[in-house]
């Protein structure tokens, strides 16, 4: 009894750590595609963009949805207080997300296509904006009393910390868009994003080593466990291993590969990952509330693997055949129906 | 209208100023309008999800390049629904969580597992095939496009499923115990199918179904009154007619059924339905009013047209009934459901259009068999033609107002008997919370518009009859499948453009 009470909340942890990894990584390209779009110079530019993501934005989306509800079925405590104390950033992404959805079906109607096109851009970045203040909210605290229900202001998540880590995002989701496309088109739309990948790399580079500089004094218990022996070897590696894989990156655009820089940029992704994931471990809202403490009851999470987790491999499976359905460059704005 | 009636006891100004501070009101309107706005994309997307079934089914079957081009077409307007259903989707999951906290840490042992579920079942799922079956017509074989197909139909209805089991464990949570201001679930098998949830999911299919089919019976009639392309649109006319003969009276049967469940575990809500203040006790008669003017403050109707026994006969089938029916009195007004005008309406325009669709459905049967539907004939029907496209909205109303029946008839609770409305609603600033209203406000009108607008306009422009059909890999000879060879003559030039 006494280890399932620990195990099944961490395997909720590492579950709900995956789809949100998942979600970060999928939905982070199709957010950066749609970052990018803004700067797109003409519509048929714009088009190819967002036919490279028509197919599979709902299916990158749903990863959130189901982040989502793995959250308030596993960790209910955690959902409820999050949510209440980052309604702001929540709500923020939400009209993002919404703006962006109805533009794929509005803007392929419309003839006058500006505000669409706006709308996508816009909607995107609004609702990567939205996860970088969210996930700035969260590392930065959120102030809870003994039952762990929220008792902050509403714009507690709103400092320069958070303003960091959300320009961050967007960075990484700019960079991880590019290589998308660089994967994905060729020619002069092609060319451009090896320039927008190779800056956004940088500027990503930057962000990401303030936020690994500012995070030990973030918090103290953080840093009493990123500096304990023997972590401290553990944690010097990420940042070690990181500019490793960033270095790859960089040589990889340098080379105009077509692949390598999405797979190094997903790595880079993954690492950055698995360090937040150790300096919040195990606690589920930074500092306050541990995964056991707000765990749903043992019961739920058992059939929670059941009925979700046994499904993980499926979701995998289907997921990862689309792919394969329509692999290949995108040459034209229009996958369905040629005008 | 969804705001507490004793919140309008004091004057005007009071009212307002009251009301736009009050973050449980707020937070209440905010969930309505999302819950009300969202309700309707799904309701075509998992109707018509099916319908594509049929449809794509017919063409594998019979090969006839009409089907195909049929299932195109409607999956045109499938794609630009789906995008607003996602949409609005989204907000619904994460509401619960921002303004609904308290709520969602009693119940998330239960309540979130559900939620979970629906995401891992059914919209990846749904998600996932989705790509597939919009744009994949020359990239995968018509077996594994028609797998995508029947795949998108089952993720859309599962989703109506597991929504439908938590919505329905709200109104009769069973399986467990609160346990320290948490749900506890002791029997999952029993929360999940508990007393409400199958005859609400059958009622909440059958919506959905028959809205769709009105939805596409309504759009083709409008080119039938038009004339154009009249042989293919009154293929789908009459496919969406002989499905309704099906659906429309068994859905007011299962409407009944609901009445029914209604009757035996939520006592002040039927109360509500009916606008009954007093008891009626076991074997009297039990009257039943057709219109009323429902007076909180003095607890009785103001005027009321009654039919004799009426109640009796809907409830039980017979005049007298064997349970009681309980009046609103019998609960404490803090007890007991405040909107009971908004209720009884809502109740008595969801059965009115119940019944008005099958009555459309039987007069166009009549029709049909007085052959007035053949192909020379149909364009002629202009006033049944007008009666479809005047039907065509009717589901959707029909579905709102059953949710205000289902939702505000559960007032005061937001868990039947175990969780009060008032104790579920974050504390969150009423200004922030007006912030959001509004917002959402005006984002799902400007949703509502652009979607009629585009939609209209995909209709206007009407089939297309230049797209490739993809190769049948079959036994027949290679030039039955080529296209071209299949497009049917008779077809109106102006469908090529
Ligand atoms: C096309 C839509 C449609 C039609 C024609 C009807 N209904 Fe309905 N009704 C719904 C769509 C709907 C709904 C929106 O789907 C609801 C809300 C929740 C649910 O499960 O179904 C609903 C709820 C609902 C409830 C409330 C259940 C509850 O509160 O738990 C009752 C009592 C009825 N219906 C009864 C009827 C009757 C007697 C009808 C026949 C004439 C009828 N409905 C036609
Ligand atoms: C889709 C159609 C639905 C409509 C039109 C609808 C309508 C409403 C309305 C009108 C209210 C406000 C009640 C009041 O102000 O008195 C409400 C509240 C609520 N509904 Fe529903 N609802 C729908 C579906 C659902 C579903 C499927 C669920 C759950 C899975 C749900 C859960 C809730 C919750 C949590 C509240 C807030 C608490 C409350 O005020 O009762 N609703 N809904
Ligand atoms: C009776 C009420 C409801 C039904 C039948 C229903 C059904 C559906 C369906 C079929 C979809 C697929 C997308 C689409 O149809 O366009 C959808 C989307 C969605 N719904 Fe609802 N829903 C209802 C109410 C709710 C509620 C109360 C929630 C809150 C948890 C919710 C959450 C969502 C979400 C998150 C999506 C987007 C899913 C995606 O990314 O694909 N729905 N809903």
């Amino acid at each position: 009894m006494e280890t399932l009470t620990y195990l099944l909340p961490q395997v909720w942890f590492g579950i709900l750590a995956l789809f949100l990894f998942l979600y970060v990584m999928l939905d982070g390209f199709d957010l950066g595609v749609g970052i990018l779009s803004l700067t797109s110079s003409t519509e048929e530019r714009r088009s190819i963009l967002m036919t490279s993501l028509s197919n599979i934005w709902d299916a990158n989306e749903t990863w959130l949805v189901l982040m989502g509800g793995g959250l308030f079925g596993a960790f209910p405590l955690a959902y409820s207080t999050i949510l209440n104390a980052l309604h702001v950033p929540i709500f923020i992404m939400l009209f993002g997300l919404i703006f962006r959805a109805v533009a794929f079906e509005f803007r392929e109607q419309a003839n006058r296509k500006f505000f669409w096109n706006f709308a996508f851009g816009m909607g995107s970045f609004l609702a990567a904006l939205g996860q970088g203040f969210a996930l700035g909210g969260v590392l930065k605290g959120i102030q809870v009393d003994r039952a762990g229900h929220f008792i902050g202001t509403s714009w507690d998540w709103l400092s320069v910390p958070s303003i960091i880590v959300a320009l961050t995002l967007i960075q990484g989701y700019v960079l991880i868009g590019s290589t998308y496309l660089i994967w994905k088109t060729e020619g002069e739309l092609q060319k451009t994003h090896y320039k927008t990948a190779t800056i956004a790399a940088v500027t990503t580079l930057i962000g990401a080593a303030i936020v690994t500089v500012i995070t030990p004094i973030f918090y103290e218990s953080a840093r009493t466990r990123l500096f304990s022996q023997p972590l401290v070897y553990l944690f010097a590696l990420i940042p070690l291993l990181g500019i490793l894989l960033i270095w790859q990156l960089l040589k990889s655009l340098n080379q105009k590969k077509e692949r390598m820089p999405f797979i190094w940029t997903i790595l880079i992704f993954l690492l950055t990952f698995i360090g937040l994931g150790m300096v919040v471990f195990p606690y589920i809202i930074p500092t306050k509330i541990t995964i056991y403490q707000a765990a749903a009851d043992p019961s739920s999470l058992v059939i929670m693997i059941i009925f979700i987790g046994a499904l993980i491999p499926v979701m995998l499976f289907y997921n990862l055949y689309q792919y394969v359905v329509f692999r290949g460059k995108i040459t034209t704005g229009n996958y369905g129906e040629a005008e | 209208m969804l705001i507490d009636s004793h919140i309008f006891s004091h004057s005007n100004t009071f009212l307002i100023m009251e009301f736009l501070n009050n973050t449980v009101v707020l937070s209440r309107m905010q969930f309505a309008l999302t819950a009300s706005i969202h309700m309707l994309w799904p309701t075509l997307t998992t109707g018509v999800g099916i319908y594509l079934v049929i449809i794509e089914g017919l063409w594998l079957k019979t090969r006839n390049p009409d089907y195909y081009y049929h299932a195109r077409f409607w999956a045109k307007l499938y794609a630009l629904n789906f995008g607003v259903g996602v949409a609005t989707g989204i907000p619904m999951e994460f509401q619960f969580g921002t303004n609904w906290a308290p709520f969602s840490e009693a119940v998330g042992n239960f309540f979130g597992s559900v939620i979970g579920f629906e995401a891992s079942w059914a919209f990846m799922l749904e998600a996932a095939f989705l790509g597939i079956m919009l744009f994949g017509w020359e990239r995968v074989n018509p077996a594994i496009h028609y797998l995508s197909t029947i795949l998108v139909a089952i993720g859309a209805n599962l989703s109506t499923f597991w929504i439908l089991t938590a919505n329905s464990w709200m109104q009769t949570p069973a399986g467990g115990e609160m346990i320290d201001g948490k749900f506890i679930v002791r029997d999952y098998f029993q929360a999940i199918f508990n007393p409400f949830t199958l005859k609400s999911v059958s009622h909440m299919f059958l919506a959905t179904l028959e809205t769709s089919l009105f939805v596409v019976g309504g759009i083709s009639a409008w080119y039938l009154l038009k004339n154009r392309n009249t042989a293919f649109f009154s293929k789908s006319f009459k496919i969406a007619l002989a499905a309704a003969i099906a659906v429309a009276p068994l859905q007011i049967y299962v409407g009944h059924l609901s009445a029914e469940q209604v009757y035996h575990y939520q006592p002040s809500k039927l109360a509500a339905m009916e606008a009954q203040w007093n008891t009626i006790p076991a074997g009297q008669p039990a009257n039943w009013s057709l219109l009323a003017l429902p007076n909180n403050r003095a607890e009785k109707n103001d005027w009321e047209i009654v039919v004799p026994n009426g109640l009796g006969y809907i409830l039980e089938l017979k005049e007298k009934l064997t349970e009681p029916v309980l009046g609103l009195k019998e609960w404490k007004p803090e007890d007991r459901p405040r909107l009971v005008g908004l209720i009884y309406y809502s109740f008595r325009t969801m059965v009115g259009i119940g019944f008005l669709l099958a009555g459309l459905m039987f007069g166009s049967v009549l029709y049909w068999l007085l052959g007035k539907l053949s192909a020379e004939k149909i364009t002629q029907q202009r006033w049944l033609m007008r009666a479809w496209i005047l039907a065509a909205p009717l589901g959707f109303i029909a579905i709102d107002t059953g949710w205000i029946v289902r939702c505000v008839g559960r007032q005061p609770w937001t868990l039947y008997g175990q969780i009060r409305t008032v104790d579920s609603a974050s504390d969150l600033p009423a200004g922030n919370v007006l912030v959001a209203l509004t917002s959402f406000t005006i984002t799902y009108i400007l949703l509502l518009i652009a979607y009629a607008y585009f939609g209209s306009r995909i209709i206007r422009r009407g089939p297309r009859f230049d797209l490739p059909i993809p190769e049948v890999e079959v036994t027949k000879p290679a030039i039955d499948t080529t296209p071209g060879e299949f497009v049917p003559d008779e077809r109106p030039v102006e469908a090529k453009q």
